[in-house]
């Protein structure tokens, strides 16, 4: 009645991909920060890093990846802005289009994007000595794990894009989620921070993501780490998703 | 489905919008205060107001975007409120600002749309559109490269794709150069005159009077007057049909100092103001 979902979103995401194509500054500048801080902690600060870990990159190497997805997500949280505040979004609106086309066809190219970016980075910190002898299934499942939690923070990211103000607020909301990791098991093992920070540290969602990523790519068992990382990729994910489509709703009667 | 839809007006004589006792307020503000009017299936109506005086919202209602506080409306036969994708399916709508996708090249654009709208020959109809709008020649470059004439005339191409029976225009005019101004006076003319019904919102007394078949005026959420161009001069003293004549004036000056132009003036050379009037 509404038209066609599928076909409607395939249009709509082919569009927005043209914009990424027609901009790349966006992925070289989403993979950059996470590209200097794996220069910066393996060659000035990785000499004085206690990892237990004789390759420093291959210790890294997840944490860095969470911080692309959650730079990369700003940009999500920008397009959407920009889109919302131009003449189009409306133009959309007023047509005999499925409602929901407008969101899944931004949510896809985020995860594009993220994927691009992603992949540049690993390229990276593979000229960087970066190794595993991991397995297809284990990769299959880092993937899979990176996948639900750059999904679930795109879905975040959405919020943001439909409710700001301005540009810096459709894209500022993503710096915590880019420190987050700072306080996890990122860049140094959890044993060696204080009480309450390894409390924190420990017990908040990125860390047990990055500790499964790790295991994953060192072919070792990952254990209930495994099962913690996806729950709360999940609850997010499905947080973030019902608030969003809420907002979304709430914009489009 | 929209080939069906398009059948109706034609065929029917009730009136292709149908607008009663329409109200809307924004917290205190009361916008709309009871807007009552009828558009016949084919023509061209004019929506004339101040800034402010609610037309957008007006548009807004009647395009599904916005739901009023109370009263009805029914686009093409069909109720805003309760049947709104069947009201999509039948209209169109150019927005105040150019809804158009600067990265995306012109003929991008209506490719996009024409997927949408389920063509099934997105890049013929876009071509097609190109053609009848003079944009041929700038299809493959990125909109952001074009004038502010070139984008309305895309805008307007956009709304045209599958051929809807309804077309809101809302304010086409704002911010255009005289030049501008009459390519787009040119393309709705022509719409009309394929039994397209389009609603204009203007705040622009010539725009209504060289385009309207009817104009109403919109006034403090009311509208204060309804007819046509001689019934309302009939209701106002002539001072005010003054200013209104007075108002073409300047532009045909200006257009006659800068010398006409191209595609749309047709006898720029010898007499840019006739041009420019058009009197019917």
């Amino acid at each position: 009645m509404t038209g066609n979902f599928l076909s409607d979103t395939t249009a709509l995401t082919q569009r927005s991909l043209r914009h990424i194509a027609r901009s790349p500054d966006t992925i070289i500048t989403t993979a950059i920060t996470p590209i200097v801080l794996m220069l910066l902690f393996v060659y000035v600060l990785g000499g004085a890093v206690e990892a237990g870990s004789d390759n420093y990159v291959n210790y890294l190497l997840p944490g860095i990846l969470l911080i692309t997805v959650a730079s990369g997500i700003s940009y999500t949280a920008y397009r959407l802005f920009l889109d919302m505040k131009g003449g189009i979004f409306e133009r959309f609106q007023s047509m005999p289009i499925a409602r929901s086309a407008v969101l899944w066809a931004h949510v896809l190219t985020s995860l594009v994007a993220n994927l691009i970016s992603l992949v540049v980075v690993v390229l990276v910190a593979l000229a960087m000595g970066f190794r595993s002898g991991a397995g297809v299934l284990a990769w299959l499942a880092v993937a899979g794990i990176i996948l639900l939690f750059t999904l679930a923070l795109t879905w975040l990211a959405v919020i943001p894009g439909l409710t700001a103000t301005s540009v810096e607020g459709a894209s500022a909301f993503s710096y915590p989620l880019i420190f987050l990791p700072f306080i996890s098991s990122a860049f140094v093992p959890t044993e060696s921070m204080p009480g309450p920070v390894r409390a924190f540290a420990e017990n908040q969602p990125v860390t047990s993501i990055i500790d499964t990523v790790r295991g994953l790519l060192a072919q070792q068992q990952v254990g209930a780490d495994l099962w913690i990382a996806l729950a709360w990729c999940v609850g997010l994910l499905a947080v973030a998703y019902v608030v969003a489509r809420a907002v979304y709703h709430r914009k489009v009667r | 489905m929209s080939i069906d839809l398009q059948q109706v007006p034609g065929q029917s004589r009730e009136p292709a919008i149908q607008v009663r006792g329409l109200h809307k307020s924004f917290q205190e503000l009361q916008v709309l205060r009871g807007v009552d009017f009828d558009v016949a299936p084919g023509s061209v109506f004019a929506l004339l107001g101040s800034n402010g005086a609610g037309k957008t919202t007006v548009v807004r209602i009647l395009s599904t975007l916005l739901r009023s506080d109370a009263g009805a409306a029914t686009v093409n036969g069909f109720d805003v409120a309760a049947q709104a994708g069947k009201v999509r399916a039948s209209i169109s709508l150019t927005g105040q600002f150019a809804a158009v996708d600067e990265v995306l090249s012109g003929r991008e654009n209506l490719v996009l749309v024409a997927r949408l709208r389920q063509q099934r020959e997105p890049g013929r109809v876009a071509d097609d559109l190109l053609a009848r709008f003079a944009l041929t020649d700038a299809a493959n470059r990125r909109v952001a490269t074009y004038s502010g004439g070139m984008r309305r005339r895309l805008d307007l191409a956009m709304s045209l794709v599958g051929k809807p029976p309804v077309i809101f225009l809302d304010e086409p005019t704002t911010g255009l150069d005289p030049q501008a101004r009459l390519e787009v006076w040119q393309a709705v003319r022509e719409l009309a005159g394929q039994g397209t019904t389009v609603l204009l919102t203007t705040q622009y007394l010539d725009e209504a009077e060289q385009l309207a078949d009817r104009i109403a005026v919109l006034h403090e959420g009311r509208i204060i007057a309804n007819g046509t161009l001689a019934d309302l001069r009939r209701l106002f003293p002539p001072a005010t049909v003054e200013y209104v004549e007075k108002q073409p004036s300047l532009e045909d000056i200006f257009l006659a100092i800068v010398g006409g132009g191209d595609t749309a003036v047709p006898t720029a050379s010898t007499a840019p103001v006739r041009a420019a009037k058009d009197p019917r």
